[in-house]
């Protein structure tokens, strides 16, 4: 299949999440003697369109009315450059961005879409895959019909390409202001200045729960454990209602979808929502008062008490033993 | 101003889902069913704008199913819904075709405003939304938490992993709520037994002129299991040994 993956990007590189649907496509193409193509779109796209190129070949889409992505100007680029391209297969990971932006231009391109998978085969001259419903509680098996189709992928299930030795053709693709829908004004982002990782890429997550009362507690324990520790911080839903965590921070169903080397669920009962966000985790540490809380039936360590005690006291100690507690480095 | 809300029903999200052994379909006889949650959220904005603009806005609920699915179009008339409108469609459509049967349903009723639920929590699928503006060729605002009326159109603050993204769309618009929007409330006994008598239009696709085209086929269910087993630590010591010794 020819696959066109769509790139989500910082201006300087591609996100994490974008090289796994890379390795998505990758092996889609491998296994049906394609080809992947990324398309990148937005403004002054020099630096990311040279990052992306270590990886594959790309189409920039580079004009002032893509600065930012706006849906609807960015599927009817996406969709064109599917047209042209005769791409088989439209890949992206399953972020905000994707959802948003390759879920309209699957509105554009005939509807033959799935979302979230995480894993696939292919089987009888069919693109065969699976992908969670039910808050990750079924897993579906699934095909489509039509084409092109639309794929987006967990980037919690798939792993980045190597880098080739030689960098790919980076072609610029023509952007038609004129015919451009402009129907979205962007405004403007609001978002909350952190020296931490991001929360869908770091190899370790601490989240705080409802045993969290405040802004300044959640900053000291779970901000303190996540320093401790090298990671991110991420948070249950109920902070985030409450105002505690900006929402950028939840994990969960509707929320991201983690799965770092290590969890750690701090004051979390855990919804079967909340689960649904980071089950996959490869080991999952859960701290909480009540002994009986769905969360520890995820776990593979438990530590029954009061955070506010236990946390501290976990910080410290993680302090005093520095460089020895780290996962070793992704493999 | 006329509003449409599509409403789904589904399983309630606190039930264990189980599937039949041939893994062809959950096991729903005994599920209780409700309105799509994010769905709950639409009716709610929508008669909050009701409420906000002097009672001059027509709230039209439609879902798309069977019989049964006049359940959750009551729930969204006892929330504050005008109107519901049953589209009879025995096989659940794929997200493809719930998003043209909402088009066939939009052109018949001309509503200025499309808000609907961000993804359904039973397929979890996020598709219909961004289908239905792009088939209508509208803006969309996806993951709604506030919504304003302005001179030019809706300003809308969005959910987006980057943080709070703020756009302003043109009308007629799509809109897909998030959660953080409001709190739904309870409807009230005499709305809920007022909701029992209303009627309820039905259409099937023949009158709205839509044949099926499935996309997206179903092969296989299975359930997953946390193949975990906790071991339990009493002590901040004692986790920080035991994760030391898993990491080395």
């Amino acid at each position: 299949m020819k696959c066109l993956v769509v790139a989500e990007h910082d201006g300087a590189t591609v996100r994490a999440g974008s090289l796994a649907a890379l390795g998505f496509a990758a092996d889609v193409a491998a296994q049906t003697g394609g080809s992947t193509t990324w398309l990148i779109l937005g403004h002054e796209l020099n630096d990311v369109s040279q990052h992306a190129a270590r990886y594959a070949a790309v189409l920039a889409g580079d004009h002032p009315l893509l600065a930012a992505p706006t849906a609807d100007r960015y599927a009817a680029v996406i969709d064109d450059q599917t047209r042209r391209g005769e791409f088989d297969l439209v890949v992206a990971a399953a972020s905000t961005f994707a959802k948003d932006v390759v879920g309209r231009a699957g509105g554009l391109l005939g509807g033959a879409m799935a979302s979230d998978v995480v894993a696939h085969r292919w089987e009888n001259d069919r693109l065969v895959m699976q992908r969670p419903m039910y808050a990750g509680a079924v897993l579906a098996t699934v095909v489509l019909s039509g084409s092109p189709q639309i794929v987006t992928v967990r980037p919690t299930a798939y792993a980045a390409p190597q880098p080739r030795t030689e960098p790919a053709e980076i072609a610029t693709v023509g952007i038609d202001a004129e015919t451009l829908p402009q129907h979205i004004e962007w405004l403007e982002l609001e978002t909350r200045p952190t020296h931490r990782p991001d929360v869908s890429e770091a190899q370790i997550v601490v989240s705080g729960g409802r045993a969290i009362r405040d802004r300044d507690d959640f900053e000291r324990l779970i901000g303190g454990l996540a320093d401790a520790l090298g990671g991110a911080t991420g948070s249950s839903r109920a902070l985030v209602d409450a105002g505690i965590t900006p929402n950028e921070f939840q994990v969960g169903q509707t929320g991201k979808i983690v799965a770092p080397e290590l969890y750690c669920a701090v004051g979390i009962s855990g919804a079967v929502q909340h689960l649904a966000g980071m089950k996959n985790s490869k080991m999952i540490v859960a701290i909480n008062q009540d002994a009986d809380a769905p969360i520890f039936e995820v776990a593979d360590y438990g530590l029954v008490g009061d955070v506010y005690q236990v946390v501290p006291e976990l910080i410290q100690r993680l302090k005093d033993e520095p460089d020895r507690h780290h996962p070793p480095p992704e493999s | 101003m006329k509003i449409l809300v599509p409403c789904k029903r589904v399983p309630d999200a606190d039930q264990k889902i189980e599937v039949h052994p041939d893994g062809s379909a959950i096991i729903s006889a005994h599920l209780p069913f409700l309105l799509n949650p994010f769905d709950a959220i639409a009716v709610e904005e929508a008669v909050r704008i009701r409420e906000q603009r002097d009672g001059e806005t027509e709230i039209l609920a439609v879902t798309i199913g069977e019989e049964v699915c006049q359940d959750e179009l009551r729930t969204a008339l006892a929330m504050g819904a005008d109107r519901a409108l049953l589209v009879v469609c025995l096989q659940p459509p794929d997200p493809w075709n719930v998003a043209r049967i909402l088009r066939a349903v939009t052109q018949r009723e001309q509503p200025d405003l499309v808000l609907m639920g961000k993804q359904a929590v039973d397929d979890d699928s996020n598709q219909v939304g961004q289908f239905l503006a792009a088939l209508l060729d509208w803006p969309q605002a996806t993951f709604a938490s506030r919504l304003n009326f302005v001179d030019n159109g809706l300003r809308v603050a969005r959910e987006t992993d980057a943080g709070l993204e703020t756009v302003t769309v043109s009308l007629p618009a799509v809109v897909t709520t998030d959660l953080r929007l409001n709190e739904p409330r309870y409807a009230s006994l005499t709305s809920i037994l007022k909701a029992r008598k209303q009627s309820i239009d039905q259409f099937c696709l023949a009158d709205l002129a839509v044949e099926l085209e499935p996309r997206l086929e179903i092969r296989h269910l299975e359930t997953t299991a946390s193949a975990r087993s906790c071991q339990w630590v009493t002590s901040a010591a004692e986790l920080v040994d035991r994760l030391r010794r898993e990491t080395h």
